[in-house]
């Protein structure tokens, strides 16, 4: 049987030396698994997926991806680990093109990869295909997400984690970035999802994972997680039925 | 009746400060800080093509020159020397020096060093060659009447067309080739560019090269067609800077179409004004668009 496609243990990370956010965190996610990540403001939820990707200090703890020990690598070559990263804001380069935006990051691809996987990436986002000559920054929310997320999947992750993909969206948005979640699912791709919408990430999300000051403090089944009582009205703002 | 002349003068004196330009930009948008010492780049860069010349002519004796111009073989080989030393002495400068400085995260430093480099580096040149004027070559060349009361020289001609293909090529590789978008990606945002698998460490180096190396082109530029003084980097770094910011931080097409408006105006100014207004076109140009349209020509705001 193999291996967890991502597996963080006892995580310890921050910004500054001796000022760790992240406070001994774990966290398991099986292949083609969603899992989602939740908890109040100032847990520690954006450091502790930006620490895996790289672009947090790690103090102690280990990072696995797909059985490779991924600690100590900088996330510019994370992408080539196979763990993509869409982070919460500033995820588009504004001035360049839908279609740069998207050649940026096919770096990491043989060159004779490129042409195609750019081909597929429209097919799976026909909005961006219309709009390949705009400059991403005069795109809205909602697009500049998708084309953040297609950015990210180009490069065929073996893992791909976004940080709040509704934050800041209307309302239409924030459905059809869930919606796009939901097709993507469908892949196959393994992802981690960082979301203050816990009801709508819980929906598409297998296991979910409760972060309190830096640390998990409940794990379990999505739907499950929702309707348990004290972590519904400590963590997730609502009271469970 | 206004003389013609300044369009060539202009264009001449432009092409220099726009391939100068070029660095300046380069290293503010993806460095995020203003390079002082990039004229004194540019003057090293001359003085190591002029060492090969020498060199060259020790081993072979003179080279007869290419056609009508005044310059052989021996100038367009050193030249691409030259460009090569340059762009290691900045890459050199960057290690010890501004890399340090930027891990700091305060760039206001790294501006203050690059005075003290710029400070430095004119004064070594100055200690090894002297402040003497020196020349590739002191041969008069005779320009060719093109009409309309214009005159140029076949040197002139020759690196008009040599800039406008550097120019081309630069731009083709920024927008055209995966380096050219890691580059415009990085100077839009370093986290991202990380994120999606830039080496950012490697598109500095880049961006050190090309800049440096233009810059050496440019003061070679200055050399065939002017003289060769340690104080040239330093007599052209208010021109460079107000090409670039005119042109739009970040755009080199805008840093060659700033340097060409630059030169224009300023040799406009020596024919119309009067010499002594000529470095006062660049400041006054300078403050116009910091006042009036501080995004540049070609600059774009983000939304």
């Amino acid at each position: 049987m193999s291996g967890p496609e991502l597996r963080v243990v006892d995580l310890v990370a921050g910004y500054e030396p001796g000022v760790p956010i992240v406070r001994g965190a774990s966290m398991t996610v099986a292949k083609g698994e969603i899992v989602v990540l939740l908890g109040p403001n100032g847990a520690g939820k954006s450091s502790f997926i930006k620490a895996v990707a790289g672009l947090v200090p790690i103090f102690s703890g280990k990072v696995e991806l797909a059985g490779q020990d991924t600690t100590a690598v900088p996330a510019h070559r994370m992408v080539r680990q196979g763990l993509a990263f869409v982070p919460q804001t500033e995820n588009v380069f504004p001035l360049m093109s839908v279609d740069d935006n998207l050649r940026v990051a096919c770096a990491v691809l043989p060159s004779r990869m490129i042409s195609h996987r750019i081909a597929d990436m429209y097919e799976t986002f026909p909005d961006l295909a219309r709009q390949r000559r705009l400059l991403a920054g005069s795109l809205s929310g909602g697009q500049r997400q998708m084309l953040a997320v297609a950015r990210a999947l180009i490069v065929q992750p073996k893992v791909l984690m976004l940080d709040e993909p509704s934050a800041g969206l209307s309302p239409k948005f924030v459905s059809m970035v869930f919606s796009m979640l939901t097709d993507i699912r469908k892949t196959g791709v393994t992802m981690v999802i960082v979301e203050q919408n816990a009801k709508a990430a819980l929906a598409i999300g297998d296991r979910a994972y409760v972060l309190v000051e830096g640390k998990e403090r409940h794990e379990g089944v999505a739907s499950e997680l929702w309707n348990d009582p004290v972590v519904a009205s400590l963590y997730l703002g609502h009271r469970a039925a | 009746m206004v003389n013609l002349q300044f369009i060539v003068d202009g264009l001449l004196s432009g092409s220099m400060i726009g391939l100068g330009a070029i660095g300046v930009t380069l290293t503010y948008s993806i460095l995020r800080f203003s390079n002082f010492a990039h004229g004194d780049l540019m003057a090293w860069g001359t003085y190591s093509t002029l060492l090969v010349v020498g060199a060259i002519a020790a081993a072979f004796g003179q080279v007869a020159p290419i056609g009508p111009l005044s310059f052989g073989w021996p100038l367009i080989f050193a030249v691409v020397l030259g460009m090569g030393f340059t762009s290691v002495l900045a890459l050199f400068i960057d290690r010890i020096l501004f890399a340090r400085l930027r891990a700091k995260g305060q760039m206001v430093i790294v501006v203050m060093a690059s005075f003290g480099a710029s400070m430095a580096l004119r004064n070594l040149l100055e200690f090894i060659f002297t402040s003497r004027p020196t020349y590739f070559n002191r041969a008069i060349q005779m320009a060719m009447p093109v009409g309309l009361g214009i005159r140029i020289t076949p040197d002139q001609i020759a690196l008009l067309a040599a800039t406008a293909l550097l120019v081309v090529g630069v731009h083709l590789v920024l927008t055209k080739t995966q380096t050219g978008r890691s580059m415009q990606a990085v100077s839009q945002n370093m986290a991202l560019a990380r994120v999606v698998g830039i080496d950012v460490s490697g598109v500095i180096r880049v961006t050190w090269i090309v800049g440096s190396a233009l810059a050496c082109f440019a003061g070679v530029m200055v050399g065939v067609l002017v003289q060769i003084r340690p104080l040239m980097g330093m007599d052209m770094t208010l021109p460079m800077f107000a090409a670039a910011i005119l042109g739009g931080v970040g755009s080199v097409p805008g840093a060659v179409v700033g340097g060409l408006i630059i030169g224009l105006a300023e040799a406009a100014a020596v024919q119309m004004v009067g010499a002594e207004w000529r470095l006062a076109m660049a400041f006054v140009i300078l403050m116009a668009v910091l006042l009036i349209r501080p995004i540049g020509i070609f600059g774009v705001e983000e939304r």
